[in-house]
C-alpha cells in the first residue's frame, strides 16, 4: 500500500499521504473514513472510563503491542519514592496500573527509567516516526506531527474505540500550509513561530485543519523545536500539526530503542523520503510568516492567541473591531490585572516554571540553562524547572545542568506535566503571575487564580533574572544566546 | 445511547466566545475514574459567582447551552462533555466548536449545533426578552425554534444519523472487523511495535 505508485495520481500533500496509507475502509455516502492507528499512548487521566468501557462490554485490547502507558498528568515531581498523598490521584494511577496488568499493555511508571511526559517519552524511545499515525487521549498528541507522522488528541470515547478495534472512524481533515520562511535571530524560537502562529490566524484558525510546517525557517529547526511547534498546533484549532521528514529527523531517530534496523530502516527511510508534499500539491489553504521579523513573544491573555511580541505593550480592547474579540479581550485583561498601554516588559512575574510536553526536552532545559548560567534568580521569584522524563532528567544531570538551576535558586523536579495543568499539586496560588514555557493561559489552567504568560524557555530564564517578562536581549554582557533548539543555525 | 430527535427545554446563554474545556471542568475534576457524576464539576470557577447565568432562578434546569463561538477549544478531556451532560444539557449551539469537544459530544450523545453568529445573537436577545425561554431543537429538520423564531443549524449526515438512531462507534466499526485484519496483514515490518526491546 506504501508502493501505491505516484504515475497517474494527483499531486498530494504529506497529511493526504500518510491519510491514504492507512486507509482500512472508504467511506461513502457522507460516512467517515474508517483509519489504522499504528501507535496510541495512554495515560492515567482519560484511560480509565474506556477501560471500564471494554469490561462491561467483553471486550479485549486488539492490539496491545502497539499500545503504550506512562504516567504523567497526575503525578507528583517531588518524593516520588513515597505514596502519592492524594487519595483521588493514588487511585488514579493504581487504577491505569490495573488496568495495564489486566490488558497487557506496557507501562511506564512512577519511578521507572522510561517515565516521563507522553509526547516527550514517545519520541525518546523512537516509537514516533515518518508516515504512521498516533492518537492518545491528549489534545497535545499533535507533538509527534515533527516527525512527519499523523498525530492527534482523541476524546477517552475514541481512547476505548481504538483499543478496541486499533482504528477510528475520521472525516478527512482540510490542508493548510504555514510557510515560514527567513532566519530567526538569536534569541528568537521555534515557540516564537508558534506562538506568532497563533496570534496571526486566531484559537479557531486551524480548526478543520492539519497544519504542514514548511519553509527555511522550518527546515532550519532541531526536531525538539518542530516539535514545540507541532505540539502548539491544537491551540489554533487544529488537532494536527506536521513537518516533512527529512535527514534532520532521520538523524534523531537513528539508533534509538524502537527505531527500525538493518533492512527495514533501510525501506523505512526510503518510503519516508516519499513523504514530502508533492510539487504542485494544493493546500485549501496558506498562511506566511516571516521568520527574519519574528522578535521574542509573549501572551498577555488568557487564549494562546492573544499574544505579542515582548517589546510590544498591552493591547486596548477598544481597538479591536470584532465584538466578541473585543469582550474577550476585555475580559482576559481583567483576570489577567493587567491595564491596555503598560509596556509587556514592566510586567512583574511571582513564579517561572520551565517545562511541559512543549518545552521539557534536553535542548530546552540547555537553552534555559544557557541563560541563567552563573547568575541568580530575581527575589522572591520562584523558580520550578520540571524534565519532561526520568530520560531527560538523567541526562541533563549528567551535563551538570541540575547544578547550574540549583545554584540560580531554581527548583529542579522530577517529570512529568506539572504546573502545565495544575492537577497535581504543583500549582500557582489565586493572583499569582506566571511566565511560562507551557503551552495554555486559559484562566485557572495553571491553579485557581493564576495568571499564566506563554513564553520560550530563553525568555522565561532572562524573567527569571529580572522578575520582569524579559527576553536575552534585555540582560547585560550576554552573548545573545538562543535556544539549543536554534544552536545549529546561530553559529552557522 | 440514547435516541434524539425533538429536544424542548429551556435555554440558558453563555454569553462568551473561547470558552475552553478547562473553563467547562477543571483539571482538578479529572483525578476521578468514573464516567458520570460531574454535575457539580461544571463551570466550577464561574458558578462561585452567583451572577452566573446557572445559578439564575429563570435558567435552573436548562438543557439546551447557547454559546459564543469557540466552543470547547483546547484540551481533549471528554469529561467536559459528560459535566454538560451530567449537569442536564441534551443541546449546545455555537457559531463554532473545538474538534475535538465536537467529536466526544457525538460520542456521548451531546448535540452540538453550529449556528451562525447572528442568529446566536437573536436567539440571546429572544432569551434576554424573555428568560426562561424554552427552546425546540429539531435533528430531523436542523431547525431551532425559539417562539416565532426559527434558525437553522449544522451537523454533519453521519453524527446526525448515529444521534437519531442511538448508535454506538464501536460495534459499527467491527463490522469492519474483516478488513481491519487485512490490512493488519499488509502492514510493513519497520511500523513501531511496544513490545520490550531485546538488549
Amino acid at each position: 500500500m506504501t508502493q501505491n505508485p505516484i504515475l497517474g495520481t494527483p499531486p498530494r500533500t504529506l497529511a493526504e499521504k500518510v491519510w491514504d496509507d492507512h486507509l482500512v475502509v472508504k467511506g461513502e455516502n457522507g460516512e467517515p473514513d474508517l483509519i489504522y492507528i499504528d501507535l496510541h499512548l495512554v495515560h492515567e487521566v482519560t484511560s480509565p472510563q474506556a477501560f471500564d468501557g471494554l469490561r462491561q462490554a467483553g471486550r479485549p485490547v486488539r492490539r496491545p503491542d502497539l499500545t503504550i502507558a506512562t504516567e504523567d498528568h497526575n503525578t507528583p515531581t517531588i518524593g516520588i519514592d513515597q505514596p502519592i498523598a492524594d487519595l483521588t490521584s493514588r487511585t488514579q494511577i493504581e487504577t491505569l496500573r490495573r488496568n495495564a496488568e489486566e490488558f497487557g499493555i506496557r507501562l511506564h511508571s512512577l519511578g521507572d527509567l522510561e517515565q516521563g511526559i507522553v509526547h516527550v517519552v514517545g519520541p525518546q524511545l523512537g516509537l514516533t516516526m515518518p508516515g504512521i499515525t498516533v492518537v492518545c487521549g491528549d489534545s497535545h498528541t499533535s507533538t509527534h506531527g515533527a516527525f512527519g507522522a499523523m498525530a492527534f488528541g482523541i476524546g477517552t470515547s475514541e481512547v476505548e474505540h481504538v483499543l478496541a478495534t486499533q482504528t477510528l472512524p475520521l472525516k478527512p481533515f482540510k490542508t493548510m500550509a504555514i510557510n515560514v520562511e527567513g532566519t530567526l535571530r538569536p534569541g528568537v524560537t521555534a515557540k516564537d513561530i508558534i506562538l506568532a502562529v497563533i496570534a496571526k490566524i486566531g484559537t479557531g484558525g486551524g480548526q478543520g485543519y492539519v497544519l504542514e510546517y514548511r519553509g527555511s525557517a522550518i527546515r532550519s529547526l532541531s526536531m525538539e523545536g518542530r516539535m514545540t511547534i507541532c505540539n502548539m498546533s491544537i491551540e489554533a484549532g487544529a488537532r494536527a500539526g506536521m513537518v516533512a521528514p527529512d535527514e534532520t529527523t532521520f538523524a534523531y531517530l537513528k539508533g534509538r530503542p524502537h527505531a527500525p534496523q538493518g533492512a527495514d530502516w533501510d525501506a523505512a527511510v526510503e518510503y519516508w523520503k516519499t513523504l514530502a508534499t508533492d510539487e504542485g500539491a494544493v493546500f485549501d489553504a496558506e498562511v506566511d510568516i516571516d521568520a527574519d521579523a519574528l522578535e521574542p513573544f509573549v501572551t498577555w491573555g488568557t487564549n494562546p492567541g492573544q499574544g505579542v511580541s515582548l517589546s510590544a505593550s498591552v493591547p486596548d480592547p477598544a481597538s479591536i473591531a470584532d465584538p466578541n474579540a473585543r469582550a474577550a479581550a476585555e475580559r482576559a485583561l481583567e483576570y489577567m490585572d493587567l491595564e491596555p498601554g503598560t509596556p509587556m516588559k514592566d510586567i512583574r512575574v511571582d513564579a517561572v516554571f520551565m517545562g511541559s510536553c512543549t518545552n521539557s526536552r534536553i535542548e530546552d532545559l540547555r537553552a534555559f540553562a544557557s541563560v541563567i548560567k552563573g547568575r541568580k534568580k530575581a527575589d522572591g521569584v520562584r523558580v520550578m524547572v520540571v524534565p519532561g522524563s526520568a530520560r531527560v532528567r538523567i541526562e541533563a544531570e549528567a551535563e551538570g545542568l541540575d547544578k547550574v538551576f540549583e545554584d540560580f535558586g531554581a527548583e529542579w523536579r522530577f517529570a512529568g506535566c506539572s504546573m502545565c495543568l495544575g492537577m497535581n499539586p504543583d500549582q500557582l496560588a489565586p493572583g499569582e503571575r506566571c511566565a511560562s514555557t507551557s503551552n495554555r493561559n486559559f484562566e485557572g489552567r495553571q491553579g485557581k487564580g493564576g495568571r499564566t504568560h506563554l513564553v520560550s524557555p530563553v525568555v522565561a530564564a532572562a524573567t527569571a533574572i529580572r522578575g520582569t517578562l524579559s527576553s536575552p536581549w534585555d540582560l547585560e554582557h550576554t552573548d545573545a544566546p538562543a535556544t539549543a533548539a536554534d544552536d545549529e543555525k546561530v553559529s552557522a | 445511547m440514547e435516541k434524539l430527535s425533538v429536544i424542548t427545554g429551556v435555554a440558558a446563554p453563555l454569553k462568551r466566545s473561547n470558552v475552553d474545556t478547562d473553563q467547562i471542568i477543571p483539571a482538578v475534576f479529572l483525578k476521578r475514574v468514573t464516567k458520570t457524576g460531574f454535575d457539580d464539576a461544571l463551570f466550577h470557577a464561574w458558578r462561585q459567582d452567583p451572577e452566573f447565568v446557572l445559578n439564575q432562578e429563570s435558567f435552573r434546569g436548562a438543557q439546551i447551552l447557547v454559546a459564543g463561538p469557540d466552543f470547547g477549544t483546547g484540551s481533549s478531556r471528554e469529561h467536559a462533555v459528560w459535566a454538560l451532560r451530567d449537569y442536564g444539557f441534551k443541546v449546545v449551539l455555537s457559531p463554532r466548536f473545538g474538534d475535538i469537544f465536537r467529536g466526544n459530544s457525538g460520542k456521548q450523545g451531546l448535540l452540538t449545533g453550529v449556528v451562525a453568529e447572528p442568529d446566536i445573537e437573536k436567539l440571546w436577545a429572544a432569551i434576554d426578552a424573555a428568560p426562561g425561554l424554552e427552546l425546540t431543537v429539531d435533528l430531523g429538520t436542523r431547525e431551532v425554534h425559539a417562539g416565532d423564531l426559527t434558525v437553522a443549524f449544522e451537523i454533519d449526515d453521519y453524527t446526525r444519523w448515529r444521534l437519531m438512531e442511538g448508535l454506538d462507534d464501536i460495534g459499527l466499526t467491527l463490522r469492519n472487523e474483516a478488513k481491519i485484519t487485512e490490512f493488519e496483514g499488509r502492514r510493513e515490518a519497520w511500523r513501531p511495535t511496544t513490545l520490550p526491546v531485546k538488549a
